[in-house]
């Protein structure tokens, strides 16, 4: 193993001479080539996590039902009659920003791997995206383009694989033009005894590689995600794999069946730095070693270097290790299934990973040091709150306008050019997919029960105060759960920032975190595993801090309260109330950015323990099946809020008299948390159930057939037919897309 | 009753067509492998939606070199009920089952929704229990749903009442609303909506049950002759 390392070639590998310096007292020599590779990804920021770990210990991460928190393949826990789920979320943001559709793509299958190397059936899929200014004359075109090669990905992947895609959140800003975010959530289930591990062990057994064969795409991939985007970033295209959703559910049903027969010890999907992770942690996790002989990777391509062999991130790939002598099961399960499944090598018990190819050894590293012991980064967090003054005076308002014009506001607008294009049917579970209910429900038919899950951030929030824009995605995700009924148990998160080495950035970082902890202490929902994605910054402009919360809660299984008015004459309640603004807190509304065309101040305030109580009184109220409709407000204030309500097939909506003495344009759009609107045909026994709680439930209208009539105090603030309302909601994005 | 489930790699509606006639209506059930000789004893064949193989070259060109795809050519030749949903309305055109193509939605988009079919006749195993002219709201879920054939042949499915399902929103472009046609012997049917998915209210719809209903009381009225199965098989 000689060596030919230079600064140059460290410096390619995005390590630091402290961090090169470091492998070498981990090796006692200088590292092969192929070695330099391995480290350099196992130690990149996106399979590290070296700057955000020490704060990321900050979060909770217990709790009653959890059975698996963060450190494997994803969360699980437990939801009764036996049965668990398995979830977790990842960020592909710097492969779609390459290759839109293949990057997508990949990263549905990526998360959907994770889920299913659990030993748990994929059976939802949300995602989070966020993308550029559509209408950008400069832009636009690339952002639309990239909207669409996103969209079709996902689409392609989760459509063929046959999982539904039930929900998630989009959202357009100018700071994602160059750094689109694809944030994908995804949720399985299984028998709580059939729970399997990442883990390697049993000295002698045999590791066993299954599915695609290895070739030249993806190498690198983990570094290129731990780097912020350049001119010459548009030139890393081969380094986004590319995705055959086909053999990933071929992979699905077959490593499952494989898990039945009992012979697999352990298991773990390649993603992220493929051969490498996989051997190492699965090796760390046991406190054993692995050693592999490249010879017998099944390869696509001939010539491959171990370094391109061990770095490649091909997709539908897994490694497994089985017990010894029965190897055959697995081979024949395999086999069933048209697949590939090589025994590649053994476990041994000295606790290295040891790579051969034609017999020679070409790396030799300790699994602990490689896979845990990454450098780990105390970086200087500075924060520079964002100088945004809010404007002196605010214009006269027009309601009458407003609301048509925020209804086709990107941001706000029906996301149904998107979601059409996703099955979120398949397997018959799907008891509101999206744009439903303000949650998306899954029954499941094995116990009974049903699964809520919300996706929720506002990058615009998190820009004005990181840590309260956090604590405002974890309050309106549980709400979101609470508003179907649901309890929120658990949560996994999606860390979208910049550069980590600028202490602004880092700032954001440390105080989202901890806003997040906070908040998920708060509401009870530990975080049980998830990503961070750093460095989305291109020619140094950083995107939003844009923390993303994926919640899931329990309910019994019954027909869902959805959000539109099902019936004339019922009372509409603001449970909640109407609310506080004042200037300061208007300034990241979606008012003050389509009607304004500003950003300043703080996001709106949120009074946690209020906020719990809220939640606490509409679950009672839905599950004493009280409410026929129910809506969080939440973008867009109060109105926008209502005018959904008015957009079901019953054309409902409704006559509205508020007794406030806010300004006419915060009472309509400002968006304080903890209001939900419900009809309901017992105002009484609803308004009882919310006293109990401590919380107002203020009768403000009625429902009405055809049209919306927003008054305060007997004054007219606007009076819209639905249609019209409606029609811009449901056009918006298509004629933005085209 | 009992229903065979085909599953070829790729199926993924196999398990909820399975679920609708179990769960549902309490029937049997079995699944089918893509590679057997044989279908059992089963009554009635569903080919679910899904992606077989992938769907690569063309969805159900390589399916239908299934080895289950001889027998169900035999079970269908005999008389027995062949349904095919979606991805299995594909596979039974691609096997020359039933005539036509099933090409690229005309928006050139995958879609997923709910749509409303007109029940055009209830002269078939599939639709014996509907009314003719009873509205279905049944969901459509796919990218290459839109029924195409020559002039001849669509004016040939109509002449012998073998259109089964018209679109009343027509989602995807199919050549005179088409969502569902019948074999000239009237035993195979191949759709795009999905039924199974309408199999029960809390889903949004139970309108899809009809067509597994009316499987199940022709089986229960019109006992075939097992001997000529059994023959065949």
């Amino acid at each position: 193993m000689t060596s030919t390392i230079t600064p140059d070639l460290i410096a390619q590998h995005q390590l630091t001479p402290g961090e090169y310096r470091k492998i070498v007292d981990i090796l006692g020599r200088e590292p092969t080539y192929t070695e330099l590779g391995i480290f350099s990804v196992m130690w990149s920021e996106h399979c590290s996590y070296k700057s955000s770990r020490l704060h990321l210990k900050k979060l909770p991460t217990r709790g009653k039902l959890v059975v698996q928190g963060p450190g494997e393949n994803a969360g699980i826990i437990d939801i009764g009659g036996g049965y668990v789920i398995a979830f977790k979320i990842e960020s592909h943001n710097h492969p779609s920003f390459i290759e839109p559709f293949q990057g997508a793509a990949t990263g549905v299958g990526g998360i959907l791997r994770d889920i299913f190397t659990m030993g748990a059936r994929p059976i939802a899929v949300l995602d989070g995206l966020r993308f550029g200014r559509l209408d950008d004359p400069q832009t636009g075109p690339r952002n639309r383009r990239i909207l669409s090669g996103v969209v079709a990905g996902i689409a392609h992947y989760g459509n063929c694989f046959g999982v539904p895609t039930i929900g998630g959140e989009c959202a357009f800003e100018p700071c994602y033009d160059g750094n689109p975010l694809v944030n994908v959530f995804a949720l399985g289930i299984a028998k709580k005894e059939d729970i399997f591990y990442a883990k390697a062990t049993g000295a002698g057994n045999p590791v066993i590689y299954v599915g695609a064969r290895t070739g030249r795409d993806g190498i690198h991939g983990a570094s290129m995600a731990s780097a912020e985007f350049t001119e010459e970033s548009k030139q890393k295209r081969p380094n986004v794999q590319v995705g055959d959703p086909f053999m990933e559910k071929l992979l699905l049903e077959a490593c499952l069946e494989a898990m039945r027969t009992g012979a697999i010890v352990g298991i773990q999907d390649m993603g992220a730095a493929g051969l490498t992770c996989s051997t190492c942690e699965m090796g760390s996790r046991g406190s054993v070693g692995i050693e592999i002989e490249l010879d017998r990777v099944p390869q696509r391509e001939t010539g491959m270097s171990p370094y391109e062999i061990m770095l490649s991130e091909s997709q539908e790939r897994m490694l497994l290790v089985a017990e010894k002598g029965r190897e055959e099961e697995v081979f024949r399960v395999f086999r069933k299934w048209g697949l590939e499944a090589a025994e590649v090598g053994i476990v041994t018990a000295d606790g290295k990973l040891r790579v051969k190819q034609h017999g020679q050894v070409v790396a030799e590293i300790p699994n602990r040091e490689l896979a845990d012991e990454a450098p780990l980064y105390d970086r200087p967090h500075t924060p520079k709150p964002p100088a945004l003054a809010a404007p002196r005076e605010l214009p006269a308002a027009d309601i009458q306008r407003a609301l048509p014009a925020l209804l086709a506001a990107p941001d706000i607008c029906s996301k149904r050019w998107i979601w059409q294009q996703y099955d979120y049917q398949v397997r018959t579970n799907t008891l509101a997919g999206p744009e439903a209910a303000d949650a998306g429900i899954l029954r499941i038919k094995e116990t009974g029960s049903s699964v809520a899950m919300s996706l929720d951030g506002n990058g615009r929030y998190s820009f004005l105060s990181p840590r309260e824009g956090a604590q405002l995605a974890v309050a309106e995700s549980c709400r979101n759960l609470s508003v179907v009924g649901a309890q929120p148990l658990a949560a996994t998160n999606c860390l979208n920032f910049g550069n980590p080495e600028r202490p602004e950035i880092m700032a954001q970082l440390v105080e989202a975190i901890e806003g997040m902890a906070e908040a998920c202490r708060v509401f009870e929902t530990p975080i049980t595993g998830g990503n961070v994605s750093l460095y989305n910054e291109t020619l140094g402009e950083g995107i939003y801090p844009t923390p993303v919360l994926g919640i899931v809660g329990l309910m019994k299984t019954a027909a869902p309260v959805t959000i539109p008015f099902k019936r004339a004459g019922r009372s509409v309640i603001l449970l909640g109330g109407a609310g506080t603004c004042d200037t300061a807190r208007f300034g990241g509304t979606q008012y003050a950015k389509e009607i304004l065309h500003q950003l300043w101040g703080l996001p709106p305030a949120l009074d946690m323990d209020y906020e719990k109580r809220v939640q606490s009184a509409i679950r009672e109220i839905v599950g004493a099946g009280l409410a026929e409709s129910a809506h969080d407000v939440s973008d867009g204030g109060l109105a926008v809020a209502l005018a959904e309500c008015g957009f079901g097939p019953a054309g409902i909506g409704a006559q509205i008299d508020i007794p406030s003495d806010l300004r006419p344009e915060f009472l309509a759009f400002h968006e304080g948390p903890s209001r939900i609107i419900i009809s309901t045909a017992d105002p009484k026994r609803a308004a009882a159930i919310a006293e109990k709680h401590g919380v107002p439930a203020a009768a403000i209208g009625v429902t009405i057939e055809g049209s919306m009539e927003i008054r305060q105090r007997g004054i007219t603030l606007g009076s819209w037919e639905l249609a019209t309302l409606k029609s811009a909601y449901d056009g918006a994005l298509e004629s933005y897309v085209r | 009753m009992k229903f065979g489930v085909i599953v070829f790699p790729g199926s993924n509606c196999d398990h909820d067509a399975f679920y609708a006639v179990t769960a549902n209506l309490g029937e049997k059930a079995e699944f089918i492998w893509h590679d057997s000789a044989s279908l059992g004893d089963v009554d009635a064949v569903i080919l679910p939606g899904g992606f077989a193989y992938g769907d690569y070259l063309r969805c159900g060109a390589i399916a239908k070199f299934s080895p289950v795809m001889q027998a169900v050519r035999k079970f269908a030749a005999a008389g027995g009920p062949v349904l095919g949903i979606c991805n299995g309305f594909q596979v039974l055109v691609e096997a020359g089952l039933l005539p036509g193509a099933l090409i690229r939605n005309r928006g050139l988009k995958f879609i997923c929704r709910e749509v409303r079919l007109r029940t055009e006749t209830t002269d078939s195993p599939f639709t014996a229990a509907a009314q003719k002219g009873q509205v279905l709201r049944v969901p459509i879920a796919h990218g290459e749903g839109c029924y195409f054939a020559d002039d001849r042949t669509l004016d040939e499915l109509e002449a012998e009442d073998r259109v089964v399902f018209r679109y009343l929103d027509n989602p995807n472009g199919s050549l005179r609303d088409i969502a569902g046609i019948l074999s000239r012997e009237r035993n195979v049917m191949g759709m795009m909506p999905h039924p199974e998915r309408a199999s029960d209210p809390l889903m949004g719809s139970a309108d899809g049950l009809v067509v597994f209903q009316s499987l199940i009381r022709g089986q229960a009225t019109q006992p075939r002759n097992s001997a000529d199965i059994e023959a065949i098989r």
